[in-house]
């Protein structure tokens, strides 16, 4: 960090001796160059998020009463949990799955390889909404979902329109199409672990499951992680498709309220926008701890929580200001 | 188990490896036997397929021709009449276990401490409960001189400080052989020394050693044979103040003369 401003005092007080100027001169702290630039830009964009914070304040148009009275109705604040539900299963399936085809793409079994190839470029080409619309229509193509022997007799059966309530098609569908992501964000973080990881834990004879758990995806997850995340994020705002296969999550309670109370729709917007800005911040906060975690051993020290930079933040102004007292 | 173990059986023994890649021929036809408690160390120049010889022996690579045996135990294969089968993974990874291997890069887990990295093969293996392995580690790196770093993480190492840490895991699965990959290349000058005392204690105590390395005068100190290899054969073989000072063949003369 900088030098205590006090240093440039002392080195003047310093007694004038037979010191040659060059050493007076190595002995000074350097001046920072001025930059005028950089403070015209920065009054030029504080002016303009003023007027901008000023307009979504005044303006009569936003509505912010309405806003403050569905923010927290109990029908929003049901689809939220819609939202959370689908999510929260979609999150889960859609990694285990991933991690299943990422498996198969780095397997040895060519058969293996090209399913997951398959299943991944169809998935990501195919619109998440075709996917959901396709299953929604689902039970209408198949009536019946037998587990039995393949081509042969069936074991149980299952009524498609009973099993496939608008809750499992939503999940069902997100979590396809999610896998088909999280399957390259998971073969890249598995990639990026070092062969001489791999060498290092079959010269010792760790046994392969051992080896990819205790191994491999630790490391791997500090490059999966951010990826992930992303992933999830993407994932959350995904969910207001559900709305199509007639599940009321968020989105899709603030489009039938809206229809209901046509006044409403912008203040409704609102209250959904700034509930998805929480979902993402709470993530975003959980992203930052969980890649702490697993950044241990990778750096040699630890990137401060905010409470920690907080602290010393603190402790740097307390010193500062007792130093300026002091000369 | 499928172990055909003789009395008096070498340490480690190669018999006629052959190992290429596409065209390219690496190893042609090796034989080499290690007797028990022996010193060996192979010299030879870069691409002359020292490293895939000693990667050889743990079955890192696997030989096209020929096979491996460690204490009288074929390694990677099992005989079936006049024939050999390849075994399963899992009880491949078992007799691995039994060879300890030292990398030049030192391939140490990151994301565990020094104590657990040390600890973790025992553990894993079956050989030992987690507190015995977690003792055995201590022993183990204050025996190579590090028994304040057991909490660091191998980042917050230096070079040789990591190799040292390389070496104790290595010797956590109390390995019959240990084979060390140019242990010391990764290394600043000043830091090769201590990973050479290391293993010059590891010689003096008896283990089998099969060392791959460029530290001529380590060799002449510390090996019972000098193995001197070129283009994927043995050229020649013998004890230091043979092979090193008086070389029989123009090759290694021409090599010895050009590293020392």
């Amino acid at each position: 960090m900088s030098q205590p401003p006090g240093a440039a005092v002392s080195v003047t007080e310093a007694p004038p001796s037979s010191d040659t100027p060059s050493k007076q001169l190595a002995a000074q702290r350097v001046l920072p160059l001025r930059r005028p630039g950089r403070w015209i830009a920065t009054a030029i964009v504080l002016v303009l998020a003023a007027q901008f914070v000023h307009g979504l304040v005044s303006n009569p148009f936003y509505q912010w009463d309405r806003f403050g009275y569905w923010f927290l109705r109990p029908t929003i604040l049901d689809g939220l949990l819609i939202t959370l539900e689908v999510t929260a299963y979609s999150a889960v399936l859609g990694l285990l799955g991933g991690i299943l085809l990422a498996l198969a793409r780095l397997s040895r079994s060519p058969v293996l390889r090209a399913v997951s190839w398959t299943y991944v470029w169809a998935l990501r080409s195919i619109p998440l909404i075709v996917v959901l619309l396709f299953l929604y229509n689902f039970s209408a193509l198949y009536q019946t979902l037998s587990v039995g022997v393949p081509f042969g007799p069936a074991f149980f059966t299952f009524d498609e329109s009973r099993l496939a309530t608008d809750m499992v098609v939503a999940v069902v569908g997100l979590s396809l199409n999610e896998a088909a992501y999280a399957a390259e964000v998971v073969r890249g973080g598995i990639l990026s672990v070092d062969q001489g990881q791999h060498e290092a834990a079959s010269a010792l004879g760790l046994p392969k499951s051992y080896q990819f758990r205790k191994i491999v995806w630790p490391q791997a997850l500090r490059s999966i992680t951010p990826n992930y995340v992303n992933q999830l994020i993407g994932l959350i705002k995904s969910t207001s498709l559900v709305f199509y296969v007639s599940l009321l999550d968020l989105f899709g309670t603030a489009q039938t309220m809206g229809s209901t109370y046509p006044g409403d729709i912008v203040p409704l917007l609102l209250v959904v926008t700034v509930w998805y800005l929480i979902l993402t911040s709470v993530v975003s906060v959980i992203q930052f701890y969980v890649e702490r975690y697993y950044a241990r051993g990778a750096t040699r020290t630890l990137p401060p929580t905010p409470l920690q930079k907080l602290r010393t933040g603190l402790t740097d102004l307390r010193a500062r200001i007792r130093r300026e007292a002091a000369v | 188990m499928t172990a055909e173990t003789t009395q008096n059986a070498a340490a480690v023994e190669v018999h006629d490896v052959h190992k290429w890649y596409g065209t390219h021929r690496v190893l042609n036809g090796v034989d080499l036997t290690v007797r028990p408690g022996e010193v060996t160390v192979i010299l030879g120049p870069s691409g002359s397929g020292k490293s895939t010889l000693l990667r050889v022996i743990n079955h890192l690579e696997k030989p096209e021709i020929g096979h491996v045996s460690v204490n009288g135990e074929l390694i990677g294969v099992r005989r079936q009449g006049d024939r050999l089968k390849e075994l399963s993974e899992r009880i491949i990874l078992t007799q691995r276990s039994r060879i300890g291997f030292v990398f030049q890069n030192f391939n140490l887990f990151p994301h565990l401490t020094v104590l657990d990295n040390v600890a973790a093969a025992p553990v894993a293996t079956g050989k030992l409960g987690r507190a015995e392995a977690q003792e055995l580690a201590r022993e183990l790196l204050d025996r190579v001189g590090l028994g304040d770093k057991s909490a660091a993480y191998p980042r917050q190492l230096s070079g040789g400080q990591q190799q040292r840490v390389a070496i104790a895991r290595a010797l956590a699965l109390r390995p019959g052989v240990i084979l060390f990959d140019e242990p010391t290349s990764a290394l600043d000058p000043e830091l090769v020394g201590e990973v050479l005392a290391v293993i010059k204690d590891l010689a003096r105590s008896g283990t089998t050693l099969v060392i791959v390395t460029h530290e001529i005068g380590f060799a002449r100190e510390i090996a019972d044979r000098v193995v001197f290899i070129d283009g994927g054969r043995i050229v020649e073989q013998g004890p230091p103040a043979e092979v090193l000072d008086k070389p029989r063949h123009e090759r290694t003369r021409d090599f010895l003369s050009k590293v020392l």
